[in-house]
């Protein structure tokens, strides 16, 4: 599916801030496999969303989705492969635009837009379906800005968007991170029921040790721009947090991971 | 002043407002839908008058000179949008940049400072020869004119094209995961509203009778005070909202500026007055609220 080979990013380079956010990764994501990603602060988690989405060029390596080079390929051009979630509610949605417009935005994921209509009357009863299983009645209020969501309800937007036009890879960015802990333990299960019903590949970046286990079939644990650990099949359905200290206490100084 | 005197205010405020009511429109393009503060305005307004008024000194029909006034304003605003994607100038600067340079752009298609248009035939020339009183026809005609403008405007937002340059003002990141190059977004919605502007300076030059290099000076305050007057009486949530704020506030903005002149303000002191009317729109909501100005932008 996507694979990241011998990848290299350095910030500031030749300067005196110079950091090496990623040290020669090679990681490759199989298709259908839900990678949970954690590692503490500066660890590289969201560098390498971000080079995987294309917001930067990686400085040494090469990085493939599905077999065809994609290492300096730009953002807009990758979409079409890939759907993301940020950490920020705020940023997966267009507030100023209505429910429907930001749905049938999503709906033309890579694809050249036209000077046909943007919302039109076959896609709105499709929309209308979809926003029907977050079970939060945004179904009924297609025709409402964005802005009068709450960040709970953005965040399930965002994510509905993302299946419209079912990427090949979903990204999620520590995507409940900023939401209440109620709010963000439904926004994880909708995430479930997408991923599952789906069978959609994920990478699924998190600063939380017990969802990062509860979640997914593989876990990548990162540590100053390496993999530290890589636990996937029977060993990661068995996995427990005590288990994670336990092995791996020395490297979790940041004790927000534990939360 | 007497109540006479104020109802003779409104014909003129009417043809002007409409007339100028585009480049309000073409300023919702770029302040409001794209956040793009451009200052392209102040050159591109002359850009237009003076390309139509070139255009019919050497004897091109008038209509045909309208269709080269919008077609190089059009490339003047991607200009101001290449700029600033491409070479990575500030928004600002990348629109005063080329404020500047078509000073001179100006000056050389005239070939002057100014051209006088009244005895020749413009595309008003029909109208104001009708058997009526000269307001009727050019009034009609300007509200036709501004009235398409508002619909093309609506329409081509709601379009999926539309859909991604509204985008690309309210939430750059999303769109672009989304697939939409928002450079070329960017540089197109520039185009679109210098287009306008053009345009509207290309009317308005044969609706005064003269091309003036200087006629753009400020163009950018005055339409962002009818944008601001506007909002506040039909609100901006919808672009149809929008559109429509635009051209009622450009008529209210030109209804107060001759009143202004009645009351025995000098012409002199118009630019000024404008600047304060902006200012105290955006300060007023900050000195109460605590909170900043209303306009949200990109790049500065």
């Amino acid at each position: 599916m996507i694979r990241l080979e011998r990848i290299t990013k350095i910030f500031n380079k030749g300067t005196i801030d110079e950091k090496v956010a990623i040290d020669g990764i090679t990681l490759h994501v199989h298709k259908g496999e839900f990678v949970t990603v954690i590692g503490s602060n500066g660890a590289g988690k969201t560098t390498v969303l971000n080079l995987s989405s294309g917001t930067f060029a990686p400085d040494e390596g090469d990085i493939f989705i599905d077999d065809s080079r994609v290492t300096n390929l730009a953002e807009h051009r990758r979409a079409r492969y890939l759907g993301r979630v940020f950490q920020n509610p705020l940023m997966g949605t267009a507030a100023s635009m209505t429910i429907e417009e930001n749905l049938a935005m999503a709906d033309l994921r890579g694809q050249t837009r036209t000077l046909r209509w943007g919302v039109t009357k076959a896609r709105r009863g499709y929309y209308r379906e979809t926003l029907e299983m977050l079970g939060l009645g945004l179904e009924h209020r297609l025709k409402d800005s964005v802005s009068l969501l709450s960040g709970g309800q953005r965040q399930s937007l965002t994510l509905v968007m993302v299946t419209l036009s079912l990427p090949k890879l979903l990204l999620l960015d520590e995507h409940t991170a900023a939401l209440d802990p109620k709010t963000a333990q439904l926004v994880m299960d909708l995430t479930q029921k997408i991923v599952e019903e789906n069978n959609l590949t994920t990478v699924m970046v998190t600063h939380n040790m017990q969802q990062a286990i509860r979640y997914g079939n593989r876990m990548i644990m990162l540590h100053e721009g390496r993999i530290q650990y890589d636990i996937q099949g029977e060993e990661k359905k068995a996995l427990t947090v005590e288990e994670v200290v336990r092995r791996f206490g020395a490297k979790l100084k940041d004790e927000a991971l534990l939360g | 002043m007497e109540i006479s005197s104020l109802l003779r205010t409104i014909p003129i405020s009417l043809e002007q407002g409409l007339a100028y009511g585009l480049v309000a429109i073409g300023i919702v393009i770029t302040f409001r839908i794209l956040a793009f503060p451009d200052l392209t305005v102040d050159g591109s307004f002359p850009l237009g008058a003076s390309v139509v008024a070139r255009l019919i000194m050497e004897g091109v029909p008038p209509i045909y000179g309208i269709l080269m006034a919008i077609i190089i304003g059009f490339l003047a605003g991607c200009c101001t949008g290449l700029l600033n994607t491409k070479l990575k100038i500030n928004s600002l600067l990348a629109g005063i940049l080329m404020m500047t340079i078509l000073y001179s752009v100006n000056l050389r298609i005239m070939g002057r400072s100014n051209i006088q248009l009244l005895t020749v035939n413009t595309l008003l020339t029909p109208l104001e020869n009708l058997d009526v009183n000269r307001f009727i026809p050019i009034v009609a005609f300007f509200l036709l004119v501004a009235l398409c403008a508002k619909l093309l405007t609506d329409m081509f937002l709601h379009t999926q094209m539309g859909f991604a340059m509204r985008a690309t003002g309210d939430n750059e990141q999303m769109i672009r995961t989304l697939g939409v190059n928002t450079d070329k977004m960017t540089v197109l919605g520039l185009g679109i509203s210098n287009a306008f502007v053009a345009l509207s300076g290309a009317l308005v030059a044969q609706d005064q009778g003269f091309s003036d290099v200087g006629m753009g000076i400020g163009m950018i305050v005055a339409g962002l005070a009818s944008i601001i007057i506007g909002e506040a009486l039909v609100g901006k949530k919808t672009v149809q909202r929008l559109t429509l704020a635009a051209l009622i506030g450009s008529i209210i903005y030109k209804f107060i500026i001759s009143l202004g002149l009645r009351l025995g303000l000098a012409p002199t002191d118009l630019k000024m007055a404008t600047g304060v009317m902006v200012i105290l729109a955006l300060g007023i909501p900050a000195i109460k609220k605590g909170k900043e100005g209303k306009l949200h932008l990109r790049g500065i």
